[in-house]
């Protein structure tokens, strides 16, 4: 049920996904997770679509505390993987407003007011062995907070997540 | 590419030295075709589990070196290993990740193979005559399995699996020892790492005790992790050659010094329901099993066994390998699994916390040995302080370099046997 972002225009919306996209490419960290809600949930599952992630392996698995270690391993500049950090750009489309919010794994959030929207990602890593293409479909779960929109949850699938994957430690 | 052979065989006794390994053996085409014949293709190499494939009929895409292997289990329960290529036009018979069924029909002429390999039949019989073709699927000669871990080998002859795990099969029962009802499965699924490095990069670094401190640095800064004790130079952790190219990190100095489920970042006040069924189903053996923890074991040449996860080694191109990796379950302890599931996913993987560095340095690596200079990779570290236990095998401390020196000495015996042994 859509409450809180009723009034939310398409517009305000892809201008949110933008911004996301455009911290993840510069690696703008802090400001990247100050997007996050306090009971967010970031998720690329292997293997598929992804069912029950406290049962099968993932990608990546982060509750909001663990979002927060994972940028600090960031941080300190000594996460050789991304040191220096891949240089990446991203493009963001076929972005839908969902009619409903689907579940999500972990905590539901207080209230459950998010509105759900979908995406098609294209990300290009350029790193010493070439540029990498990888694509997917992100479910992002967004909330009004104070006025401002947050992202309370992240889902990305990536194509070829059923695959043997290169390193991907830039922010997905 | 490489198109002749060379006239004078490969000295790997000249390679392969006890104090250093040359470059050429991480780089080298027809050296990594000479480790498929002589090693992937010969010794007992790790499959699957059997909790992957757990009822009649059920099969799963694995595995060995290059080579496209199904893990089937018949409908007697009996586990064989299968290539995957029709015996008839060469085409691969099972394009699934995993299934049920009892047979395996190639979709180009419509040949059926039963899961054991054996031919059922073929459409149009009277094109052949009276007798026509028995073909069957290659089917590897020998399949055993010690605590569900399956292993194959394509040597007709040689070892048994329990010759070859030696004192290596203990550790096995160890991991298993931690579930309540004696069994792990491996049911979470497997995530594939591709790598831009020699598959002996990821078995070495695995048994490596020397580079946590450093390469995981990141890790040790962001978290409250205690990796940082443990692979110290005043840690009372020891590596042991266990023979056969098999080695273990002894943990146990360590966690004999702290409460029960240490090993798991954990205790018996977190884990409530698993410290309550191990000891009703363990009694006096419970405290032992709590306290020391499953093992952090090599198992020569493509498995890793660390504490709480798995990693199976794919050697692709001598440039080129995939690090499968899942997370162990402990059947009959749901809320242990779910913790170290998540500790397993938070590490691994191509996004994993630890394993993206270590993959980092092994690409690091392997574009290093293409430098021409000093030709040489030193595994030295420790030589002068091992000492040598009761069965005559060598123990160094954990940062020392006897793991990858057991690695070694197996890759030798092998690379320079004529006959399986």
């Amino acid at each position: 049920v859509i409450t809180t972002t009723d009034d939310l225009t398409q517009r305000r919306i892809e201008g949110f996904l933008y911004e996301e996209a455009r911290l993840a490419d510069e690696n703008d960290y802090d400001a990247w997770e100050q997007l996050w809600t306090d009971d967010a949930m970031y998720w690329v599952p292997a293997n598929g679509e992804g069912s029950d992630p406290t049962r099968e392996m993932s990608i990546l698995y982060d509750n909001r505390r663990r979002i927060g270690t994972r940028l600090a391993q960031l941080k300190t500049g000594k996460h050789y993987t991304q040191s220096p950090p891949s240089r990446t750009r991203r493009i963001v489309a076929n972005i839908e407003t969902m009619p409903t919010v689907g579940d999500r794994p972990g905590e539901e959030p207080p209230g459950g007011a998010d509105l759900e929207v979908q995406a098609n990602v294209m990300i290009a890593e350029s790193r010493a062995s070439g540029v990498t293409l990888i694509m997917g479909r992100v479910t992002y779960h967004l909330r009004l907070s104070a006025g401002e929109l947050k992202m309370s949850y992240k889902k990305v699938v990536l194509i070829n997540n059923d695959r043997p994957m290169p390193t991907m430690s830039f922010l997905l | 590419m490489h198109t002749t052979t060379s006239q004078a065989p490969i000295d790997y006794r000249d390679l392969a030295r006890g104090d250093r390994v040359h470059g050429s053996l991480y780089t080298n085409p027809e050296i990594f075709a000479e480790e498929m014949s002589r090693i992937f293709y010969r010794t007992w190499i790790f499959v699957g589990h059997t909790s992957e494939i757990a009822a009649p009929n059920d099969y799963v895409r694995k595995s060995i070196g290059t080579q496209d292997v199904i893990m089937t289990r018949d409908r007697d329960g009996d586990i064989h290993v299968l290539l995957n290529r029709c015996a008839h036009r060469g085409s691969i018979v099972c394009n699934e990740p995993r299934g049920n069924s009892s047979a395996f029909r190639c979709p180009y002429h419509g040949w059926t193979f039963r899961n054991t390999g054996d031919l059922i039949g073929y459409p149009f019989r009277q094109g052949y005559g009276e007798s026509g073709p028995e073909l069957n699927l290659a089917s590897l000669p020998r399949v055993a399995s010690h605590q569900g871990f399956v292993f194959a080998s394509m040597a007709t002859d040689g070892p048994t699996l329990a010759e070859h795990l030696g004192p290596a099969a203990e550790e096995f029962d160890r991991l298993a020892s931690l579930s309540p009802e004696g069994e792990i499965s491996l049911s979470c699924g497997w995530i594939g790492h591709r790598l831009n490095a020699n598959w002996k990069l990821l078995f070495e670094n695995d048994a490596d005790g020397y580079h946590p401190q450093f390469a995981h640095r990141s890790v040790i800064a962001a978290t409250n992790t205690h990796i940082g004790d443990l692979y110290s130079d005043r840690s009372p952790v020891t590596a042991h050659d266990l023979g056969h190219g098999h080695s273990l990190r002894e943990m146990r100095p360590v966690y004999r010094d702290s409460p029960p489920l240490s090993w798991a970042g954990a205790s018996e006040e977190r884990l409530p329901d698993y410290a309550t069924q191990m000891r009703a189903a363990l009694g006096d053996r419970a405290d032992v099993a709590l306290t020391d923890g499953p093992p952090n074991l090599m198992v020569f040449p493509n498995l890793a066994i660390m504490d709480i996860h798995i990693s199976v080694f794919q050697p692709l191109a001598p440039d080129l390998s995939v690090q499968h990796v899942t997370a162990v379950q402990w059947n009959g302890a749901p809320d242990l699994n779910r913790r170290e599931l998540q500790q397993t996913v938070a590490s691994v993987g191509p996004a994993g916390m630890f394993l993206a560095d270590d993959a980092e340095m092994h690409e690091r690596v392997q574009q290093g040995l293409a430098m021409r200079e000093p030709e040489w990779v030193d595994v030295s570290r420790g030589l002068l302080r091992e000492r040598t236990d009761e069965h005559g095998h060598a123990v160094g401390s954990v940062t020392d370099e006897t793991g990858i020196r057991a690695f070694w000495h197996e890759y030798l015996r092998l690379m320079t046997a004529e006959e399986v042994a």
